[in-house]
């Protein structure tokens, strides 16, 4: 077994505890999106993107896709519906009528989202009339409640999964704030009731409902009319309601493809204060580098996944080893061999515990005292009572104090000496930016520390320090470039953006790749500014003097003059060498292998080519190169 | 490498104020040696001990004086016998003169290499610096120290001193020792001398380097400012973990008689349909397939190379911020050093300008980095000022990695505030809390801090070393405890803790701590847990839970099917949450019902009422969650009700 220096960041555990996280315990989601086809939706307009008019259903629609596509790489383990109503075609399992659910071949209708049920919810527009056709549902004189139905259908496609795993949602997506308008005297107020009481029924099984209005040119839409009472909105939330629903929308079209993670406990640990007094913590990770996910190795031409098998074969015999092996260590002329439990004996060094040793100030925790990501620890009463009121004394004296607490992490693949950072609550306009809780950072030992005494070359004199005119034109520049808003976090990674917009583009056959925007890159017209480079320039002045480009010039020039001359004397030597030789003759007669392995480097040389590898490797490069 | 082999002689002072550190410094310098036997096999050392009784080195027998000094071993290639040396160091009986052993040191190396292999010939000095050194025949002894000083920087020497004070060295003359330290900072002024205090065995062990690792840059160009300010920088690495050596696997199956076994194991791998078939699929016909939700979607090694991310190589500036807008939790890897291109005035100006005003102004850079071309992502990350203590440093900044958007979770915790005044701490234990986070002070005015990062060694690589070195001799040897020194890194220090026995005790009378009573152990983490196989992770649970766990874990491994008499309400959880199938719930939820109506009918004189009353408060709380249609459990409770006030009106349902 080895024992993976990674197996800190593994979530071995998960689980929510404490009762204050209740509210956030379930780990999926399941969404039935349900839109309004009714001919309104087709009717009316609002300005898009590029200036073009479009309609409210093809807003709707591409909003929705939107969403697909972010969630099928964040949150790929949640299950989707989609569901139309208002529609001349009717399919569900209820058999009602004015409901549509659409899916795909090989889903359920209530399940994860596949690269199929985008692709074709894609192109669902162009045949939707064909298909599934508009009308309205509601009309004076049938008995037929389409709202009513379609909130059924969705229900019934929630039925799925318990309550305690999975959060369902269900999305209304309309521009009618008045679906029985319509209708008049008892009709009216039968249906308004009917279709209520629906909505709270699912409601009370634990689905909420939210709504997504869409909003005429002309008229915005009045939540109060109907859709208050369906959602049971009032005071406070009634008067946000509208504002924070656009947003919705918006946010819904504009989301970060990110995986998401929910949160987890890494680790239950106790914390070790003195003798007797131990408190119980949990520790989660909130910050880690995130990867793309996992790689299954495929065979080419079945696309179907393999499976690898490790064997271990003895270089000595051949034969394979079934049992694990020891582990060995040349020394001293000899092999010192350690079996699997010495070793893990050896690195375990401590009860794996976190053992507090003492207080430092701040100060004493250098910029170069870092090595991994932090990890957050917050207390738990549950295990053991009290551990929070300990925690949150010692927390809050530390903050005051300013000062840090070391300790030391005993566990089992990693032991190490961890700073204990108080982290106060960081809230901007109601939303938490920093969580209230102790990081904990991992310090490096001396081993890890490399010389700075090495790194800098010798010399004689003392090294150049900058004057105070230097220092104050290097104070106006940092002045003129502040970024003074900025906060952690605040770009997307490039490179994972490119492989998820390839990826979707690969998946759905997308002709092409949808732009990725590098927003690490500088503001280049920031820097471009007067004022910028009137700064720049200046502390150019006075640490460079007038020559800076001068200077620049002649040492780039020596340098690179100096290293490309070595390589072109070498070139041209072994132009001249190699021409003593009839290569296309050698290598017709299969002499090649007759030279030495000096004499075809100088061809390789010659025709700048790499000159490294074995001799079979160095003929079949010459080969190659002559085409043959 | 022939040009990096290092030419290194330990001159280590055992007079009679050392000889209660000489067992740690027997081991530093054993284990320098040892990791020179496995990583650096061509280095050269020699030993020199000074203050011993006798006396035998080159000098004294050319020019006299030079007395109480000992060549131990000459300046060789290094082997396992130097570690026996260094093992056994003799215990001088006299104080040592720590400049005449520099002397003779660099006369070893004088001697041996002449002035070659400049800047790759090292002394290290291990001394405690407390007793005078002899006054010189001409000029005083800061002249004398200067001109060895200057000979040292001709010769291209470096020279590495550890001082042992403190605790070590309380009652030593405090003139003589301000002495010491001012001659000995001449060599720090002027050669590149690290002179490092330490005052306790275990910054001892970490204050020498044991292992040097030959730096490399990270990147060599331009750092810009803007397009048309560049400064020329180089990047090193400042941190590094030093990983556990990856030891390689040992075959047993060659015959002990053949000598030539190199007892190598190859590790092979293959990929194999995972058909009936399971055929070997060969490298060429295999590609890599990424999720896509449900999916895998084949994409090739070359359809990658032609779309995916290529950033240009360059560092860049993307602007200054306030060092108070980034969170030190945010930083994310090892740190990276910036130093302006060695040689280059203007760079170094221009680094130590920017340097210094980013202290004054409190100010913090963020950067964008590509360090190679071809590197498929970019770093971004905060520049900081590093202004250099020592006159012959220039000024550098510190670079740390800093997360993208997607590499922060944003989860959100409840405010302490929020808390349950029971929860929140009141005065007088906020008060013991503040008095322990001050007095509990591991960076206390005047002393060394203790357990500096830079001075403190890896106790697992330590003690791997030291058994590597026992096993060597003796193969069965088991496993080193952590000896005292290495305990101080691992555990409090005892003698800080019983300094502030009062402080902690007083923590101790305000905070009171308590099993959960309420806790039971649910079905839930039992299952999760038991996988891991690991029992001792809760080692400090107490015993009655234990035994709750492996009842539980034992019933689990016959597969509870029914619910029992002894634990009801856990058999009951664990049917409930089996998900194999969708009958298991309602066939739990039945037993239970016909166990509780057995317990109450069974009842002798409401012995059995308590726990029915639990069966109950689980089965509801089950039905809840299962969602499963509550009338025939509601029509159950009333029956039970009925059943229940007729026999024994005490048990009220809530």
């Amino acid at each position: 077994m080895d024992l993976d220096p990674e197996d800190v960041f593994k979530d071995e555990e998960d689980g929510s505890d404490n009762e204050f996280f209740q509210q956030s315990a379930s780990s999926k989601e399941y969404v039935v999106y349900l839109v309004d086809a009714s001919p309104k939706m087709f009717n009316t307009t609002c300005p898009g993107k590029d200036q073009k008019d479009e309609t409210h259903f093809h807003l709707a629609v591409s909003c929705i896709a939107e969403s697909l596509k972010t969630q099928i790489i964040s949150r790929s383990y949640d299950e989707v519906a989609i569901c139309f109503f208002n529609t001349r075609e009717k399919k569900n399992l209820q058999d009602l009528n004015g409901v549509f659910v659409f899916n795909v071949a090989e889903r359920e209708h209530l399940d994860r989202p596949t690269a199929r049920l985008i692709k074709e919810f894609d192109c669902l527009q162009e045949s939707f009339m064909r298909e599934i056709g508009s009308q309205y549902g509601i009309v004076p004189g049938s008995r037929e409640n389409s709202l009513y139905n379609a909130l059924w259908v969705a229900q019934a496609l929630l039925r799925k999964g318990s309550i305690k795993t999975a959060d369902k949602r269900i999305l209304l997506l309309t521009n009618e704030d008045d679906p029985f308008g319509g209708l008049l005297g008892a009709a009216k107020a039968d249906m308004t009731r009917t279709s209520l009481q629906r909505a709270k029924d699912a409601q009370d099984l634990g689905i909420s409902i939210e709504l997504l209005p869409l909003s005429c040119p002309d008229e915005e839409f009045n939540v109060k009319v109907f859709y208050a009472d369906l959602l049971g909105l009032d005071g406070e939330d009634l008067v946000q309601f509208m504002p924070s629903a656009g947003q919705k929308l918006e946010d819904m079209k504009d989301q970060l493809r990110k995986r998401m993670f929910t949160r987890r406990i890494i680790r239950r640990i106790t914390f070790d204060i003195t003798n007797g007094l131990s408190i119980q913590l949990n520790t989660y990770a909130l910050i880690r580098p995130a990867v793309p996910g996992a790689i299954t190795w495929l065979d080419s031409v079945t696309n179907l996944p393999l499976k690898i098998e490790r064997s271990l074969i003895c270089e000595d015999t051949g034969a394979l080893i079934q049992e694990p092996p020891k582990r060995f260590q040349p020394y001293r002329n000899e092999n010192v061999k350690f079996s699997m439990d010495e070793i893990s004996e050896m690195k375990g060094i401590s009860t794996g515990c976190l053992r507090l040793l003492g207080f430092k100030p701040l100060s004493c925790l250098k910029d170069y005292h870092n090595l991994r990501p932090s990890t957050f620890v917050y207390p738990s009463d549950q295990e053991v009572v009290g551990s929070t009121c300990i925690f949150i004394a010692l927390y809050r004296s530390m903050l005051r104090l300013k000062r840090f607490a070391v300790a030391f992490y005993g566990s089992s693949s990693h032991p190490q000496l961890v700073a204990l950072v108080a982290q106060d609550e960081v809230a901007k306009a109601g939303v938490q930016i920093e969580p209230p809780g102790i990081n904990m950072i991992y310090l490096p030992y001396s081993d890890d520390i490399r010389d700075v005494e090495e790194i800098f070359p010798d010399t004689d004199d003392d090294a150049p320090r900058a004057d105070e005119d230097q220092i104050q034109k290097a104070a106006a520049l940092i002045k003129r470039i502040d970024m003074r808003d900025f906060s952690v976090s605040q770009f997307a990674n490039p490179a994972l953006q490119r492989h998820y917009a390839v990826l979707q583009a690969l998946a759905l056959e997308e002709d092409d790749i949808p732009e990725t925007i590098d927003e690490t890159l500088p503001d280049e017209e920031g820097l471009a500014r007067p004022a910028v480079v009137k700064a720049i320039e200046e502390f150019k002045l006075s640490v460079y003097g007038d020559n800076y480009d001068e200077e620049r010039d002649f040492l780039g020039k020596g340098k690179v003059g100096e290293a490309s001359r070595k390589r072109k004397t070498i070139v041209e030597n072994a132009v001249k060498e190699s021409a003593n030789y009839d290569w296309a003759d050698l290598a017709e007669n299969g002499q090649l292998k007759d030279l030495t392995v000096a004499a075809l480097k100088t061809y390789l040389s010659a025709h700048n080519l790499p000159v490294t590898g074995k001799k079979e490797a160095l003929i079949s490069r010459i080969l190659t190169r002559m085409g043959k | 490498m022939a040009r990096n082999k290092e030419k290194l002689v330990l001159l280590l002072d055992v007079g009679p104020s050392m000889h209660s550190v000489l067992p740690e410094v027997e081991k530093v310098c054993s284990m320098l040696v040892e990791k020179k036997l496995i990583f650096r096999k061509n280095d050269e050392v020699g030993v020199v001990v000074f203050g011993t009784e006798e006396t035998n080195n080159d000098l004294t027998k050319e020019v006299g004086g030079y007395d109480h000094i000992v060549v131990l071993e000459d300046i060789k290639v290094v082997d396992g016998d130097l570690i026996d040396t260094l093992q056994k160091l003799p215990r001088g009986t006299v104080d040592g003169d720590f400049l005449d052993a520099i002397v003779v040191g660099m006369d070893m190396l004088i001697k041996k290499y002449k002035d070659i292999h400049k800047g790759k010939k090292r002394l290290c000095l291990i001394t405690n610096a407390v007793h005078p050194i002899k006054d010189s025949l001409e000029g005083t002894k800061e002249d004398q120290v200067e001109t060895i000083a200057a000979q040292m920087t001709a010769q291209g020497m470096k020279m590495e001193s550890v001082v042992v004070r403190g605790r070590l060295s309380q009652d030593a003359n405090k003139r003589i020792m301000d002495e010491n330290d001012r001659l000995l900072s001449i060599f720090s002024k002027q050669t590149l001398t690290r002179t490092v205090y330490v005052d306790s065995p275990t910054s001892l062990l970490g204050a020498l380097k044991t292992r040097r690792i030959t730096p490399v840059t990270v990147f060599r160009g331009d750092l810009e400012l803007s397009p048309d300010m560049k400064i020329k920088v180089w990047v090193y690495k400042r941190t590094q973990e030093e990983k556990f050596p990856t030891l390689k696997k040992y075959s047993e199956k060659a015959p002990q008689t053949n000598k030539f076994a190199t007892h190598q194991v190859k590790v092979d791998y293959e990929y194999k349909t995972v058909d009936g078939a399971s055929k070997v699929v060969p490298p060429e016909q295999r590609i890599k397939g990424y999720r896509y939700g449900p999916q895998v979607v084949p994409i090739s090694a070359a359809e990658w190379d032609a779309v995916k991310f290529k950033p240009e190589k360059g560092v860049k500036l993307l602007g200054f911020t306030d060092a108070s807008n980034i969170m030190r939790h945010y930083y994310m890897k090892d740190v990276y050093l910036f130093i302006a291109e060695p040689g280059n005035t203007r760079a170094i100006l221009s680094v130590s300008a920017i340097a210094r005003a980013m202290k004054e102004m409190n100010k913090v850079a963020i950067l964008r980095c590509v360090w190679r071309q071809g590197q498929q992502n970019v770093v971004l990350g905060v520049l900081t000022p590093n202004i250099s203590q020592n006159d012959k440093l220039p000024d550098s900044f510190y670079f740390n990695v800093l997360p993208f958007i997607e590499d922060v979770r944003e989860y959100q915790f409840p405010s302490f505030n929020s808390f349950p005044v029971s929860w929140q701490p009141n005065e007088q234990q906020q008060k013991a809390a503040d008095e322990l986070v001050q007095m509990l002070n591991l960076a206390p005015s005047g002393k060394e801090e203790a357990l500096l990062p830079d001075y403190t060694p890896n106790p697992v690589l330590e003690r791997f070393y030291r058994h590597l070195e026992l096993k060597s001799k003796q193969p069965d040897a088991a496993v080193p405890p952590l000896d005292g020194t290495l305990k101080r890194i691992t555990e409090p220090d005892p003698e800080l803790f019983f300094e502030n026995k009062s402080v902690i005790d007083a923590l101790r009378k305000h905070f009171e701590l308590k099993e959960n009573p309420k806790l039971k152990k649910s079905a839930r983490r039992l299952l999760r847990e038991k996988p891991s196989g690991s029992n001792d992770e809760d080692g400090d649970a107490d015993v009655s839970d234990a035994q709750a766990v492996n009842s539980i874990e034992k019933a689990l491994v016959v597969k509870i099917e029914k619910i029992g008499d002894l634990t009801p309400v856990q058999d009951f959880e664990v049917i409930l949450s089996r998900r194999d199938s969708p009958e298991w719930v309602g066939k739990a939820i039945k037993e239970m019902r016909d166990k509780i109506l057995g317990l109450l009918s069974d009842s002798h004189e409401g012995d059995n009422h308590l726990i029915a009353v639990e069966c109950i408060a689980a089965l509801r709380k089950g039905c809840i969650l299962e969602q499963v249609s509550p009338s025939p459990s509601l029509c159950f409770c009333a029956t039970v009700s009925a059943f229940a006030t007729a026999k024994w009106p005490v048990i009220a349902f809530s």
